[in-house]
Parts: C-alpha cells; sequence; structure tokens
C-alpha cells in the first residue's frame, strides 16, 4: 500500500510539470513581463525605469527559458522558468503583485474555506443519499417521475439564484442570519449557516439524479435478484445490497474533490464575505494579481492529485475487487 | 419514413430562402455587412448540423432513436422552447454597420462612413425597445422613474417627486388611472394577433402532415387529439399547444414592448427585456460552440488512444490528466485574465468595441473547449478501447481491411451516440457557467449583453431598499427556460440513445 | 394425492406492452411431488425462466406484468399471498439458484454474509450459531476451508465454487423447492459433473424436490423424474423420464433429439426445424408449432391442441395423438450426406504450427516494468491436412481462442511458427499479411457481436472482398453477396437489411457467408454453435459440412462440445491450461483416450443413454491459473495417477499409434 502511494506520487510529478509549463506559457509568455508591469503602474506615463524595478522587486528581470549571459548550467537555471518552476515545486509561493505573501494567506484563509466546504460536501452527500435512496424506492411509480423532474428543474436554476434568493429570503425577509461576514471561533457558526445551508440545496437536484441512476443500474443486477429470492424485503435489499455497491462509484466521485475542499468556493465566499482561499482568488482575479493566480493553479492541480491518489485507495476499502499492486 | 423527412427540406428550404431575400434587402439598402468570429462559427455549426442531419437520415441506427426523441411529449414541448430561443439567436448573428446619413451624398462618394455600432438584425427589429433609454431605473410597466429627482418647474418652484418615463407609457394621460387598462387591452389584442397567425400555423402543419400521410384534413386533425399519446406517436397536440401559449406570449409582447419596459430599465435606462433578448445569442453561442470547438479534438484524441494504444496512448492519456488536473475556472481565468492584458497591450488589432467584445466571446469558448474536452476523450478512448476487442473488429482484422477503414466504419459510428448525448448534456452546464463566469470576472466582456453580466449589475444594487429585483427576474425566466428546456431536452436523447437506459 | 408439494394450475403471464399483450407463460399446470426432480426442458425464449420467476413472482418490476392461476403448496395459493407473506416463503419454502454465478453473487459481501442473511431472516439465528451453521452449510456443499471461505469475497472463488456458495445460500433456508434455473449452463463440462453430482447428492440427503430448468436433454436424463417440455410459452408434453427418453411423442420433443450432433450421425445431416419460434404477442387459433411440424395437416391449422394424457404418465399437446389423426410415419426423412470423397482427404498439409508461444506480459508499476507472464499457449504444434476439420477442445480459459487467433496472427504469438502452405505467416509484414488475409478466415462464437449493428447486411459481407479486391466493381460484387447469401441459406433481399432483424442462426449465417466471401481455404470456427439452440446448432453444423464438401475447405473448429466433435472432426487436440495434452483421429482420442485429463473429460460429459454412461472420473478442484502454472506436467495437482516424476518434468509427446499422440508420463512408461 505504502509502496504503491509513493510510486502514484513519483507519477504526480510528470504531470505537475505539464501544469507548470502550461502556466508558465500563460503568465510568461503569452504576456511578458514588461507586460505586466505596464498593466499594473498604469498603461500611461510609465517610465522603463518603474518597470524595471517592478521587475526586479518580483525576480521577473531575468531571461525566460535561457540566460545567455550566465555560465554553464545556469544558463538555463538562471531563468524565469527554472527558478519560478522550483520555488513552485517547493511551495515557496513568495510574494504576490501586491507585495503580500501568498503561503501565508493560504494557511489563514483556508480555515474558512473548510468550515463552509466541509459541512456542505458532508451533509450534502447524505442528503443526496437520501433522497436518492428514497426515489428508487419508489422506482417507476409517480414519486420517481415527479422526483427525477423536480431534480431537473432544480438543475436548471443558476447557483448563483440561489445564493441571492437565499440572502433574500432567509437574510433580508426572514432576519434569521446575516447576509454575509465571518468571525473567528464559535461566533462563526451563525455566518455559515446560510452558505452551507444554500450550498446543499444547490446541489440537491444534480446530486440526487446521478445518485438514483447509480442505483437505478445497481437494482437492475443480478445479484439483486439473488437477495430477493432469499425473501429479503425490499428496504434490505435496497439499504444491504444496492447501496453498498452503489457507494463504490459515489464515494469515489467525492473522494476526488476532497482535497479541494481547501480551495473554497469562488462564488459562495465572495457572495457571503468569507475570508476564505476562495474569495482570495476570486479578489486575485479582480485586481489582476498573476502570482497569486499562478499559485493557485498550481495548488490546485496539485490537490487534485492527492484526490486521484486518495480515489484509488478509497476504491481498495469500499471494493474488495481492488487490490494495489 | 422517406415522406416524412421529405418534410424537412421543405421547411429549410423556405427559412432559407426568408433568410436570403432579408439580407439581400439589407444590402440594398446600403449596409456594410460585418462578420464577427462567432457569426462565422455559428454559420459553421448550422452546416454542419444540416450535414449531419442529411448524413444521419439515411443510417438506420439514428432514426430509429430520433423517432423515440420525436414521440417524447416533454422533450418535443422542451425542442419547441429551444427552437424559438434559438431563432432569436441566429437573428442576432447576422451583423452589419448602417451607413452614416448616406442621403446626403449628392455626388460621387468613394468612401461611405458606417456607424461605429455594429447591429444585428434583431436590433433592427426591436429598434424601438432598443434606442428608447430613459434616465435611469425603473420598474417594470412604470411610468415614472424609479428614484425620486429635483425637477424644476415652469413656475421655477421646485419639488422632489418620481419624474414621468421619457418612452414608457407616455401616451397615457393619466397614468394612475389608464395604465391597467391600457395594459389589459394591449395584451388582449397583442394575444389576438398571436391567435390569429397561430391558427394559421396549426392549418398549415395540419395540412403538411395530412399530405405527408395521404389521409384527410379532419382525420389528421382528429388523431392528433385522440389515440396518438396512447399508440405513442408525435405528441402533435402538445405541440401546437405550446406553440400557441408562445404565439400568445410573443403576440402580446409585441404590442407591450414598445409602449412600456417589460421588464424595466436598469441603471442606465436602458430596457432590460432587450437585454436579456441580447443575453439569448450569448447563451447559445457558449453552449454551442464550446463543443463545436472541442468535439474534433475529443473525437479524434479519443478514438486514437482508445484504439492504436501504445505510445498514443500514453500521450493522450498525459495530455487529458494534466489538463484536467487544473481546476477549470482557475484555468480559465488564468487564461482570460492572459488575454485581457494581450488586448490591452494590442488595441489596434479590433475595429470596434463589439469585435473586441466578440473575439473575447470566442475566446471564452475556446478555452472552456479546452477544459470541458477532456471528459468525453476520456469516456471516446475507453470505448474505443472495449470496441477494439468486439468480434465484428476483430473480423475486419481477420479480412485485411486497414486500420484508417477499420476506425471510420466500425469504431466511429459505434461511438456517435455518446458523443451526441454528450453534447446535448454539456449544453445546459455551459449556459450556467457562463452565468458564474462572468460573475466572477472572467466570463464575457462587460460590454457584452450576457445573462451573467446582468445577473452582476443587479447584484450591487442588492443592498438598495426597495429591491430593484427586476433584471434579476428577467435573467432568472430567461435563464430557467433555456436551461430547463435544454436538460429534458437531453433526457429525451439520452432516453433514446443510451443503450443501457433503452435496454431496460 | 398427498405427496404432491408444489401444484401449478393455469399459470399464466403476460407482459403489457406497447405493442399489445405478450405471453410468455400461457396456461401451464402441472405438479412436483415431494422429493422428486422434475425439469422444464426447452429452447430460449420458450418461457421455462419466465415460469420460475412468476412462481418465486421475481419477475422484473419495471415492466408492467401480470400473473394469473393458481401456484399451490401446502394447500396455499401463492399468487394470493401478499407481498409480505410470500417473502417468507422465498428462500424459505421455496429456494432458487440461477444461471450465471459469476453475477448472482454480491460482489462487496463475503460469501459468508450472504449465506448467514438468509439464517438471518428465515432461522433466526445470529451470531455464533449462525456463523456454526455457515461452515456446516460450505462443507455440505463441498467447499474445502470453510472457516476461511466464508470470509472471502466472491471474486476470489471459481466459478464453480460460487455456484457451490449459491446452493448453500438456496439450502441455508431448508426448503421444500429448490429451483435450479440451468444451473450449470455457464459452467465447464467437469466442473458441471461436480455440481450435478452435489444436486443429486445433496437431494438425497435433504429430501427436497428440485424444479430443473435447462435446455440440455442429457442433463435432463441424468438427473430428473419427471420432464415437462415447453415450446412457446406452453408445455407440450409431459412424461416420466423413461416414458420420454424412450418414446418422445411431440414432434418437436423428437426433433431435438434428431437434431443432436453424435458420432453415429456423422454421415448423415442432423435433423433441424425450418422457420423460427412465433411471436408471443399474438392469440393463436392453431397449433404452435403447425408452421413448422412436418406433420402438420389442416386441422393443425385451426384448431389449438390441448395437452391430453394418452398414455399413463405422458402427456402431450398434439392432435397426432386425438382420434381420428390421420395415421403416418412418426419418423423424419433424414437425408443422407454423400460419402466424403478422396479428394478431401488430401495429404497436402495445409496449416503447420509449430513451438507456438503466446505470453501476455502483466505489466505493473510506474515504467510498466513486466512483473509476469499469462501463459496462454504454450509451446503448441498441430498441423492440419487440406479438406479436413481438427477440432481443438478444452474447458474455458485453456487457451483455444487464442491459440486460433495467434494461428490468424490477430494476436502477435511470442514465439514459435505459423506456416500456412509455404509461407511463414509470423514474419510477413503489415502489408504482405494482409493481401493473404483472404486465405483465412474466422467465425466467432457470439453472433451478436462479430456483426457491426450500424452496417447494413450486404456492406459487411462486402467489406472484405472491398479490402482483398474481389470483384471488379460494385455490381459485380453485388452479384458475389446475392450468390452468397443464397448458398448459406438465405435470400438475396436480406442484403439491405440490419443485423439485429435476425435471429441468432441467421446471423450466423451471414458470418459464414462473409467469411466465404474472401473465397478463403481455411476457415477457425471459434465455438461457431456454442451460442445457439440445439435445433439451430444443427442448422450451422449441417451447413458448415455441406461447404466443406462443396469446397474442400478447412476448419480449425474451437469447441468445448464433445458431441459437436464427434459429429463433425476428423481429428482432436485436447488443450489443458495452454498445451495440446492428446491428439489424434476423432476415433482415436473419442474412443480410446489416453491422458488422464481426457479420460475426465469424456467421462463428465452427461449423455442421455444411461448404458452407455461410464464411471464418472471425477476431477477435483479448479484448473489453475495460467499465470502460475504448476511445477512439470500442468494437469499433476489434479490427476488421479499423479506421479513423483510428474510433479517436476513436463512429458514429451509420445507416439501411441500412427495417429495418436499425448503428452503424459503413464505412456512413456509402458
Amino acid at each position: 500500500m505504502l509502496n504503491y502511494i509513493i510510486r502514484r506520487t513519483l507519477y504526480a510529478i510528470p504531470i505537475l510539470i505539464g501544469v507548470n509549463l502550461i502556466t508558465f506559457l500563460l503568465f510568461f509568455v503569452v504576456n511578458t513581463p514588461d507586460d505586466m508591469a505596464r498593466m499594473h503602474l498604469g498603461m500611461k506615463r510609465v517610465t522603463p525605469e518603474a518597470v524595471q524595478q517592478w521587475k526586479e522587486e518580483r525576480g521577473y528581470d531575468k531571461a525566460m527559458v535561457f540566460n545567455s549571459e550566465a555560465q554553464g548550467v545556469e544558463r538555463f537555471t538562471d531563468t524565469i522558468f527554472i527558478k519560478k518552476s522550483i520555488e513552485l515545486f517547493t511551495f515557496d509561493f513568495g510574494r504576490s503583485d501586491a507585495g503580500r505573501d501568498i503561503s501565508y494567506d493560504i494557511s489563514q484563509r483556508m480555515w474558512p474555506s473548510l468550515a463552509i466546504a466541509i459541512p456542505i460536501f458532508v451533509i450534502g452527500i447524505l442528503t443526496n443519499l437520501t433522497f436518492a435512496l428514497i426515489v428508487a424506492f419508489f422506482r417507476a411509480t409517480y414519486i420517481d417521475v415527479w422526483g427525477v423532474i423536480i431534480c431537473v428543474v432544480l438543475m436548471s436554476v443558476s447557483g448563483l439564484f440561489y445564493i441571492i434568493g437565499g440572502q433574500y429570503l432567509i437574510g433580508k425577509v426572514l432576519h434569521l442570519v446575516p447576509i454575509s461576514g465571518y468571525d473567528v471561533g464559535a461566533n462563526a457558526i451563525k455566518f455559515t449557516i446560510l452558505p452551507v445551508l444554500i450550498g446543499i440545496i444547490g446541489g440537491i437536484g444534480a446530486g440526487t439524479r446521478w445518485y438514483r441512476t447509480i442505483f437505478l443500474e445497481e437494482i437492475s443486477k443480478d445479484y439483486v435478484r439473488t437477495a430477493r429470492a432469499k425473501g429479503l424485503s425490499e428496504a434490505t435489499v435496497l439499504y444491504k445490497h444496492v447501496l453498498r455497491n452503489g457507494m463504490i462509484p459515489i464515494l469515489t466521485g467525492a473522494v476526488v474533490v476532497l482535497p479541494l475542499l481547501f480551495m473554497g468556493s469562488l462564488i459562495t465566499e465572495s457572495f457571503f464575505g468569507i475570508p476564505g482561499l476562495g474569495s482570495y482568488t476570486i479578489d486575485a482575479i479582480n485586481s489582476q494579481d498573476f502570482a497569486i493566480v499562478r499559485a493557485m493553479v498550481f495548488l490546485g492541480s496539485a490537490l487534485y492529485i492527492v484526490g486521484l491518489i486518495l480515489t484509488d485507495i478509497s476504491y481498495t476499502i469500499a471494493d474488495p475487487r481492488i487490490r494495489l499492486q | 419514413m422517406s415522406a416524412r423527412s421529405s418534410m424537412h427540406p421543405v421547411f429549410m428550404n423556405i427559412a432559407v430562402s426568408m433568410l436570403a431575400a432579408f439580407i439581400t434587402g439589407l444590402l440594398i439598402s446600403g449596409v456594410k455587412p460585418v462578420l464577427l468570429w462567432t457569426d462565422a462559427l455559428i454559420y459553421l455549426l448550422v452546416i454542419a448540423i444540416s450535414a449531419f442531419i442529411i448524413y444521419a437520415s439515411k443510417k438506420e441506427h439514428f432514426l430509429v432513436p430520433w423517432r423515440q426523441v420525436v414521440q417524447h411529449k416533454l422533450g418535443m414541448v422542451s425542442l419547441v422552447f429551444l427552437l424559438v430561443y434559438v431563432f432569436i439567436g441566429l437573428i442576432d448573428s447576422v451583423h452589419f454597420r448602417m451607413p452614416v446619413s448616406s442621403q446626403n451624398t449628392t455626388e460621387q462618394v468613394t468612401e461611405t462612413i458606417y456607424d461605429g455600432d455594429v447591429l444585428s438584425i434583431l436590433d433592427v427589429v426591436l429598434t424601438k425597445i432598443r434606442t428608447q433609454d430613459e434616465k435611469t431605473y425603473s420598474a417594470p410597466f412604470a411610468t415614472h422613474l424609479f428614484s425620486k429627482e429635483t425637477i424644476e418647474h415652469d413656475d421655477g418652484s421646485l419639488t422632489r417627486e418620481y419624474p414621468r418615463l421619457k418612452y414608457a407609457g407616455s401616451h397615457l394621460q393619466d397614468p394612475e388611472n389608464d395604465l391597467a387598462g391600457d395594459i389589459r387591452s394591449k395584451s388582449i389584442s397583442g394575444g389576438i394577433d398571436g391567435i390569429i397567425f397561430w391558427l394559421v400555423l396549426s392549418l398549415i402543419v395540419i395540412l403538411f402532415v395530412a399530405h405527408d400521410r395521404k389521409e384527410n384534413f379532419f382525420l389528421t386533425l382528429k388523431s392528433f387529439f385522440v389515440g396518438s399519446a396512447s399508440r405513442g406517436g408525435v405528441p402533435w397536440a402538445l405541440i401546437l399547444f405550446t406553440v400557441g401559449f408562445l404565439c400568445v406570449l410573443v403576440g402580446a409582447m409585441t404590442e407591450l414592448a414598445p409602449a412600456y419596459h417589460v421588464f424595466g430599465t436598469d441603471k442606465v435606462g436602458q430596457d432590460v427585456f432587450y437585454q436579456t433578448l441580447k443575453s439569448i445569442r450569448t447563451g447559445l453561442v457558449i453552449g454551442t460552440l464550446t463543443t463545436l470547438i472541442m468535439l474534433p479534438f475529443a473525437v479524434l484524441l479519443g478514438i486514437m488512444a482508445g484504439f492504436l494504444q501504445g505510445w498514443v496512448d500514453d500521450v493522450i492519456q498525459y495530455l487529458y490528466t494534466t489538463l484536467s488536473s487544473i481546476p477549470g475556472v482557475l484555468l480559465i481565468a488564468a487564461a482570460v485574465l492572459m488575454m485581457q492584458v494581450y488586448v490591452a497591450n494590442n488595441p489596434d488589432l479590433f475595429e470596434t468595441d463589439s469585435e473586441r467584445a466578440d473575439i473575447r466571446l470566442f475566446f471564452l469558448c475556446v478555452i472552456l473547449g479546452v477544459t470541458s474536452w477532456t471528459g468525453l476523450c476520456r469516456m471516446l478512448r475507453g470505448e474505443a478501447m472495449k470496441l477494439r476487442e468486439v468480434d465484428y473488429v476483430q473480423a475486419s482484422q481477420a479480412l485485411g481491411v486497414s486500420t484508417f477503414t477499420i476506425i471510420w466504419r466500425h469504431i466511429q459510428p459505434n461511438v456517435m451516440h455518446i458523443v451526441l448525448i454528450a453534447v446535448v448534456l454539456d449544453f445546459s452546464g455551459l449556459v450556467l457557467a457562463e452565468a458564474v463566469l462572468s460573475y466572477v470576472g472572467v466570463g464575457v466582456d462587460p460590454s457584452m449583453h450576457s445573462w451573467g453580466n446582468l445577473i452582476n449589475g443587479a447584484r450591487l444594487e442588492m443592498a438598495r431598499e426597495p429591491l430593484v429585483w427586476w433584471s434579476l427576474l428577467a435573467a432568472f425566466i430567461f435563464m430557467f427556460v433555456l436551461v430547463l428546456s435544454a436538460n429534458l431536452f437531453s433526457d429525451a436523447v439520452r432516453d433514446a440513445f443510451d443503450p443501457r437506459i433503452r435496454k431496460q | 394425492m398427498s405427496d404432491v408439494l408444489l401444484e401449478v394450475k393455469n399459470l399464466k403471464t403476460w407482459f403489457d406492452t406497447q405493442a399489445g399483450k405478450t405471453t410468455v407463460v400461457d396456461d401451464i399446470s402441472f405438479s412436483i411431488r415431494k422429493g422428486e426432480t422434475f425439469a422444464l426442458l426447452g429452447e430460449s425464449g420458450c418461457g421455462k425462466s419466465m415460469t420460475a420467476l412468476s412462481l418465486m413472482q421475481l419477475l422484473p418490476s419495471q415492466a408492467s406484468h401480470n400473473i394469473s392461476g393458481e401456484v399451490i403448496i401446502d394447500g396455499q395459493d401463492l399468487l394470493t399471498l401478499p407481498e409480505a407473506a410470500m417473502r417468507n416463503v422465498r428462500g424459505n419454502r421455496i429456494a432458487m439458484i440461477f444461471q450465471e454465478p459469476m453475477t448472482s453473487l454480491n460482489p462487496v459481501l463475503t460469501a459468508g454474509y450472504q449465506i448467514e442473511e438468509v439464517l438471518q431472516r428465515h432461522k433466526d439465528l445470529k451470531g455464533a450459531a449462525a456463523k456454526a451453521r455457515v461452515v456446516e452449510l460450505l462443507e455440505a456443499v463441498g467447499i474445502p476451508d470453510p472457516k476461511q471461505r466464508m470470509n472471502e469475497y466472491p471474486h476470489q472463488l471459481s466459478g464453480g465454487m460460487k455456484q457451490r456458495i449459491m446452493i448453500a445460500i438456496a439450502l441455508a433456508g431448508e426448503p421444500d423447492l429448490l429451483i435450479a434455473d440451468e444451473p450449470t449452463t455457464a459452467l465447464d463440462v467437469t466442473i458441471q459433473a461436480q455440481v450435478l453430482d452435489l444436486l443429486k447428492d445433496l437431494q438425497k440427503k435433504t429430501g427436497m424436490a428440485v424444479l430443473m430448468i435447462t435446455h440440455d436433454l442429457a442433463v435432463v436424463s441424468e438427473m430428473v423424474d419427471h420432464v415437462a417440455v415447453m415450446y412457446a410459452g406452453q408445455i407440450v408434453e409431459v412424461a416420466d423420464r423413461d416414458r420420454f427418453f424412450s418414446n418422445p411423442q411431440h414432434p418437436y420433443s423428437q426433433k431435438l433429439f434428431e437434431a443432436l450432433p453424435t458420432m453415429s450421425k456423422r454421415d448423415e445431416a442432423l435433423a433441424t426445424i425450418p422457420g423460427t419460434v412465433p411471436s408471443l404477442d399474438q392469440t393463436f387459433t392453431q397449433c404452435r408449432f403447425a408452421s413448422r411440424c412436418q406433420y402438420a395437416w389442416d386441422d393443425c391449422r385451426d384448431q389449438v391442441p390441448s395437452l391430453k394424457m394418452h398414455e399413463q404418465e405422458h402427456s402431450v399437446r398434439c392432435l397426432l395423438y386425438e382420434e381420428g389423426a390421420p395415421k403416418r410415419k412418426l419418423h423424419s426423412e433424414i437425408p443422407v450426406l454423400q460419402k466424403r470423397t478422396l479428394q478431401n482427404d488430401s495429404n497436402e498439409i495445409l496449416l503447420n504450427v509449430e513451438n507456438l508461444k503466446i505470453h501476455f506480459p502483466i505489466h505493473k508499476g510506474l515504467l510498466k516494468r513486466v512483473a509476469g507472464y499469462v501463459y496462454a499457449v504454450d509451446d503448441v504444434s498441430i498441423s492440419v491436412n487440406k479438406g479436413r476439420t481438427l477440432a481443438l477442445v478444452g474447458e474455458s480459459g485453456c487457451g483455444k481462442t487464442t491459440l486460433g487467433k495467434g494461428i490468424l496472427q490477430l494476436i502477435k504469438p511470442t514465439s514459435g511458427n505459423v506456416k500456412f502452405r509455404e509461407t511463414e505467416l509470423t514474419t510477413l509484414n503489415r502489408k504482405a499479411l494482409r493481401a493473404r488475409r483472404k486465405d483465412f478466415q474466422i467465425i466467432f462464437q457470439d453472433p451478436f457481436s462479430s456483426m457491426n449493428p450500424r452496417m447494413m447486411v450486404g456492406d459487411i459481407i462486402e467489406e472484405g472482398m472491398i479490402a482483398q479486391n474481389i470483384g471488379d466493381n460494385a455490381a459485380d460484387r453485388e452479384k458475389i453477396v446475392s450468390d452468397l447469401l443464397a448458398q448459406v441459406g438465405l435470400s438475396p433481399e436480406h442484403r439491405n437489411r440490419y443485423p439485429h432483424e435476425f435471429s441468432g442462426g441467421q446471423r450466423q449465417r451471414i458470418c459464414v457467408a462473409r467469411a466465404l466471401a474472401v473465397n478463403p481455404q481455411l476457415i477457425v470456427c471459434d465455438e461457431p454453435t456454442s451460442a445457439l439452440d440445439v435445433s439451430v446448432q444443427a442448422q450451422i453444423l449441417n451447413l458448415l459440412k455441406e461447404l466443406q464438401h462443396e469446397f474442400g475447405l478447412t476448419y480449425l473448429f474451437i469447441t468445448h462440445n464433445i458431441s459437436v466433435v464427434a459429429y463433425l472432426a476428423d481429428e482432436v487436440a485436447v488443450m489443458y491450461l495452454g498445451r495440446i495434452v492428446e491428439k489424434g483421429l476423432v476415433e482415436d482420442v473419442l474412443e480410446n483416450p489416453q491422458h488422464p485429463y481426457t479420460q475426465a473429460l469424456l467421462s463428465a460429459v452427461p449423455v442421455i443413454d444411461k448404458a452407455t454412461k461410464q464411471e464418472v472420473l471425477k476431477l477435483e478442484g479448479d484448473p489453475p491459473s495460467p499465470i502460475n502454472p504448476p511445477q512439470g506436467c500442468y494437469f499433476h495437482p489434479r490427476c488421479s495417477q499423479v506421479m513423483e516424476k510428474c510433479k517436476t518434468q513436463y512429458p514429451e509427446t509420445t507416439r501411441i499409434s500412427d495417429t495418436h499422440t499425448i503428452n503424459c508420463f503413464l505412456q512413456t512408461q509402458t
């Protein structure tokens, strides 16, 4: 098992190199550091000196991939590509374009993100599972038909409207909880209720429908007939046999996104004013802070790859047929 | 069946010749046609879809499930709604620039000056509501502005009151008493127009079907209402009913929209109804062109990876694992940011604002395509891998058929249903994604009409008391109807084409 | 009769579909006595499984189905029971086992738990008591190490073991009646013998009755007391075993016997049943078999016959046995095939395979280094003369299909030579091989997956001709396609239809036509009839034989069905775990088998005639995995006559006669 995880982690390296290459192309080749500097310092009235200084502060003043001034190996290593890549791979994200320490910001901001994302994730899956099981139990009846239609209707509403509607109804009309904001410690709870609730409701449609499809596929399998031939009740068949098998794709599908929960949700956090990584990213996008966006892209990819490894591991736990070699 | 499929060319010919006549008319009137990037791709898409329909209409394996789709009640109702959207989107995709004051030129002029605004046929149709800008916010069907203003009267006195709107309801003498009555009468007269149009349309459809079935008019009419539901035919009655509903709605709107702001106005006084109608094209472009761009890559690479195996498979797998490991929103954000910098540094490449906004839309489609092809590619790879072990592929190999022919004759037709299902399923997700991306600030150009921008603009006023809700409502209704129709229609398509569902 | 356990009266099951009402089980009545074995016999689609599922009320819930009639057990009509009460019957009074042991067990629950579940549900056993009972049950069904096996998951068990687990689940409720739906169809013949043996044994011990659902006459003959033959949703004949096998009365039953291939029918064509089973969505006003029956006369076409007892313990649904029926000779005329002419027995070696090895590497780890091999085909040498048929016999997983594909170069051999006439195929480049492919073709097992569902039959047949440049132009090829269709017994108009419009047998004919289109000399037939019903199998075997006579074709016939071998083959090669263990003329191998494996295999085949039945030489356990073949002779762990030497060395090929060779130390010693 440990052996396998090590090997999978090694396999992640070429992928991360690929990701790094893509981000490098996007951030340094399509637009040169000069372009970025001018963009940041204002398009007009920029002196070459100011540009040069801006670049030096951020280490963007080197050659891109080949440094003709340096000697030996340094021709390749003393370049933006290698320097910045190495920094990313050591998870040293450096300073943002606005001068803040990105790593510190991340370590501070991931907790509010998790406070929102984890409840949505856990309660969301449980809710969807419950609804899906109910619909599957009543399959081929009107409950099923209408359940699916309601799911499709729920799916067809943009997530933005769930947030806007929820804020308006619960926050503004009923005055139950604050509309937005965040606090530390126990006080955080009253701020998280609304985003969590809305996050769950927003996911019910698609989630329930997907799980239902999985359950119905399992129900049509031969082993379910065997279970019925034993004289088991429909509820037992669903709970003991179908659920166990259906959980394999559900769990593994969920595990992939587990590490990404750190990253938070861009939309939810910015709407509710949660100081998490999602709103951090969106602020960076809006202020065109490339260093932060680049760091988040790399972090996201790394977490996704962790998710893939976790998925493989969760397979072995959920499905006795699969053993890691 | 051959008789039934002969109907499509007739309809298509009529539509094409009408469009051609319209464009000729425009050209004669001296406008300068503008071909935006997305327009060109939309035309390409229309051609591609037509070619596919012609190709598929000869293939039994497409016709059989398609007949099932056509019989799906919810699916067909959704299709009617979708077609209305598509129609609006299409007439909004023929762009041109109006000549500026061309009647002044008495002598030979070598150069005609054109207006900077790029217009579409839809803009021309909606000229009235497009140009009737108020000062600022006004509520739906309001005759007065939403906020009080200081007004100087003729006698020089100053009062704070809600001023009358410049255009909406300006024909009313006494808005407070006449408004409801006027709205009612306009709705009714418009609705009646709609019903008349609908009756004519229904007549034509019934005649067509009767001709097609080679039976009596009344027999056809009767079959629409009796039996068709239980017999499992095309739900004509339901389709016509839906069309009727839409006709009444459109009829009422044609009367109301020029006289009032049906969905109010926004901060700068522009009609929200006009904005939502313009947003349709943006939504459709994102939903369809993204697919058009990514499809060739996904299909080609997926089939190659699955069928050829070996190093080809390794390279393609590496490619899509890498791409899919970058969180989609972030990749899009990064790409769009870079695009913005690029456009800002090279302003001379784009002639008009519309073109700049359009290139951004096009680029958004490309980058969305890049992030979304991996899923389909992975699925096709798996399917191609299964198919290469299937007996009939082995039989072809045993017969000495070349690899390319095997891919073309055996693999491609047997994965096409997956492609079709994926395309239809992706559409609604992409329309929803546009709104979110525009909200995040990495969507379409802020100057472009889109539901995302509409919501974004309205959200900034969320704190306002009383709430400015109409932009949200308009965006909600139009998006919801489109996405719901697309979802229901894609369910119908999937039910018919997915062999796993079909066998149950 | 007090000893009647189950009485089924006028059972009728129908589905309401868009097309109308489809009656899959139509007015069936039969009774099963305590402790007896009763068989429902019939070909696919006759409604035998539907009958069983109707008894258990386990029909698929999506389709709207209706059941009427009575199913009485102990005076209680099961069809009137509410679902909750019915659950007390299922798994308790009536248990059921299914055809596919591979998919019938829940993959994520342990074998022990799946048995325990029944004990909890019906016997109120929990905890240690339940565990102890599970061990007992596993022992009863002959599973070694039950304490360890009960904690294993289904995928860790072989097919035969899984079916034993299924039987243990059924036994757990101590049922009065066990319904066995094709319990051995998916199993190999040696495993089938084990499982049938086990069933007989258990029945003796527990005294339960068994309702056996099967298509296999030989299994019926070995296992049952009473037989009911089903055709198109109805029972057409009921009798006790001896009466039925000595004197089958219904023309359909007779045809089933005549269609069976055997050694003695080698020089004649097999009997076939023309036409197809009528579709069940109609109301019948005639005998359902009339359109396919050689004895049918006018009355058969306007009367519905009823099931009547004409002799003691023997009922039949046929007007022939009614009074006033025309007297007819009740035996069909079977055309005698021409004796094989000398030209077919040429001495020219068409295909010569030497030391062929096909090893599939198992990749592991990051750099995909090879961690081991699947020794699918291991050092095989065979040769076939022109115009002859070599049968390759073996159980599933023995590598016979891989060998067939390896010979055709559809799988690249690891080493060894394949010589076709004078050409060495393994060294040909792609282009030369492609051009050469017209000489050797293949027919597959599954007629449903062997044709592209998106192509019309004409295009399917034409494809090879285009690739091989046969026929000058489209018109020319079209003519050839029409001729080919006629040759395989279809009509030229079928050219413009899609595969799904044809039945399994017809599809297999089209596959034959596709192979013939490029004028091959050798055809590899990979189990071409094992997915087909007996009567359809007979048609295909007849066709293959005819074509061989006409064109002097050479067949490499891959099969596990010994009776097909006996009927069709000239020579036989027996494969075990990637190697040929015995090889010779069909008479040599089938009548005088020398290798212990061949002997066991042949003795395990169920036979109809009890008099000729040999003692079954029981093979214990399952074949080992080809990833890890045992040291020495691959068969030694299961061999009853194993010697020390067998455990260390692989025996050389020994010649017993001019035509007969084996690989076994038993022969080298003498």
